[in-house]
């Protein structure tokens, strides 16, 4: 080795060793705890979707029960309904449903051989509403009135409130689990550091005793330590980035399930972890140098 | 920074002893003294053993000198001033100006002969072009011209020891401290390393050598500061001395 080795090519080597066999367990526990606070982001962002969901279904549409008199039968009644409301301002369209899915909605209930012929199953009319300046249910109410048509209308105001509450309580349920998570995280990822520093008290050290200025140490370590949690961070993001796309793709259109709907805009907000996990080794490092050297002085 | 501070952090000539102690006592924590009442001075160029035996307290004093430990009481001077006074972040300056081959090394083992041996140089801010001769002519004189590309595990004893006095003195340092330099070797590698702490001191270096090897130390003809128990019991002729 010594017979190639010409001092005149010579050029410093780093300070601190390219790969240290003691990295892998930081690497390994920051890409987890990473991992895991990313895949409770993209769930809070699917939760929050739904929860935004589950209100906009309900405040944007109302069921109207028909009740067919006189001579009339409930088909034309409904009919009749149908179009009175789709001239009301604020509704998109009012759809009269046919005596068979008026029947399955019962169906639930009373059995499907109760529901003979001769049963008179009322008929709905399900009405679609501007989400931006959504009619009334006294204007419909009106409207119907004014067109000679016995009915009931349903804007499930007796279910938006107790659904928007638990709606809220879903997505701040969501952000609390994540900021739990996130903070957790942070707080592994920044005692892995510390810990991981404690093997390097040596190279400090000697750094120390050989004359280096403390800034000069502190930011010898902070930069390494930055550079191992951003490459775990991204493992770890990347990794949970997968499993949403995964999540994603098996659910079509709706994301995971209806309940639980991943879009694809929300992958992305794990792109900051890698900075963040560096942000946080880096201080954790700078500390326990600062620490280190401290003690040493 | 003043004048005085400029010379005592850029290496100029100060009067006066390099090093002074006075009244210093020392303790790890809440333990006994392992260093009581501890005065002496060392005059610039001159060439002192540190001798006394294990647990005497030459370590600490060294440790005191190349600024690891705090005293617990008394006065310390380097180059003129008072260490206790000195701002930390102007202690890397006067520890740039103190050369320590460690008992146990103390090399960085990821790091090439030649990478330990700049890494002073590096530290102190200095560009490869500037030293890469003097680093490579410096291992050459120690005797490790073959052996500059080799990682520390993979030296004997005797090389390890030789590369820590080369990175020791690699800045021209005007202090040189040994603790125990020839605890690890044979004789005749303790003499070579003798020699060349003695060239070193020819040059203007000054040295102080902890060691218990009483024979080595009374060949050497050198003046003898003694540690027993944590006390300076006897000092040898030397250059500015004063019994403590």
């Amino acid at each position: 080795m010594s017979d190639i080795f010409d001092p005149r090519r010579w050029k410093p080597a780093p300070l601190l060793p390219r790969r240290d066999p003691r990295d892998g367990a930081l690497v390994f526990v920051v890409a987890v705890l990473c991992f895991l606070a990313c895949l409770t982001a993209i769930g809070g962002l699917a939760a929050d979707r739904a929860a935004r969901g589950w209100s906009g279904q309900l405040t944007g549409s109302a069921t109207v029960v028909v009740r067919a008199n006189g001579g009339e039968t409930p088909d034309t009644a409904a009919g009749r309904a149908a179009e009175a409301l789709s001239g009301v301002k604020g509704v998109i369209e009012a759809r009269a449903l046919e005596k068979a899915r008026a029947e399955a909605l019962l169906e639930p209930w009373l059995g499907r051989e109760a529901l003979l012929d001769d049963l008179p199953i009322p008929r709905l009319v399900t009405v679609d509403l501007d989400p931006k300046a959504p009619a009334t249910a006294i204007a419909l109410d009106r409207a119907l009135k004014a067109a000679g048509v016995d009915a009931t209308v349903d804007d499930h105001s007796l279910w938006i409130a107790d659904i928007e509450r638990g709606a809220a309580i879903a997505r701040w349920a969501a952000l609390g689990v994540f900021l739990l998570i996130a903070s957790a995280a942070a707080a592994a990822i920044g005692f892995a550091t510390r810990a991981a520093m404690a093997a390097h008290r040596e190279t400090i050290e000697v750094l120390h005793l050989s004359g280096a200025q403390a800034n000069f140490v502190v930011r010898l370590f902070q930069s390494r330590f930055a550079r191992v949690a951003a490459v775990a961070g991204l493992f770890g993001a990347a990794g949970a980035a997968s499993i949403g796309a995964l999540a994603r793709l098996a659910g079509g259109g709706q994301g995971l399930t209806p309940v639980l709907p991943v879009a694809w805009l929300d992958l992305l907000a794990v792109a900051p972890t890698p900075f963040l996990a560096a942000l946080v080794a880096a201080v954790a490092a700078r500390v326990a140098a600062h620490g280190l050297i401290g003690e040493m002085a | 920074m003043s004048r005085n501070q400029n010379a005592v952090f850029e290496g100029d000539a100060v009067a006066g002893p390099v090093l002074r102690f006075d009244g210093v006592g020392m303790r790890y924590g809440r333990a006994p003294e392992v260093l009581k009442d501890v005065s002496f001075e060392l005059a610039a160029g001159s060439f002192h053993f540190l001798t006394g035996a294990s647990g005497a307290g030459k370590s600490s004093l060294l440790k005191l000198i190349y600024l690891a430990e705090r005293p617990s009481r008394g006065t310390i001077e380097l180059f003129g001033r008072d260490v206790d006074a000195v701002h930390a972040s102007d202690r890397p300056f006067l520890r740039r100006r103190i050369g320590v081959v460690f008992q146990e090394f103390r090399l960085l083992e990821h790091l090439s002969a030649f990478d330990n041996v700049a890494l002073p140089l590096r530290i102190a801010g200095g560009k490869p072009d500037a030293y890469r001769a003097d680093v490579a002519e410096l291992l050459a004189w120690v005797g490790l011209k073959d052996r500059m590309h080799a990682l520390p595990p993979t030296l004997s004893g005797g090389e390890k020891q030789r590369l820590a006095i080369a990175r020791a003195v690699v800045n021209r340092p005007d202090i040189l401290l040994a603790d125990e330099p020839t605890g690890n070797v044979d004789d005749a590698h303790a003499i070579r390393i003798l020699k060349l702490f003695v060239e070193l001191n020819r040059l203007g270096t000054t040295v102080l050598i902890a060691s218990h090897d009483e024979d080595l130390v009374a060949r050497s003809g050198q003046p003898v500061l003694h540690l027993d128990r944590g006390r300076l019991r006897m000092f040898g002729r030397g250059v500015g001395e004063r019994a403590g």
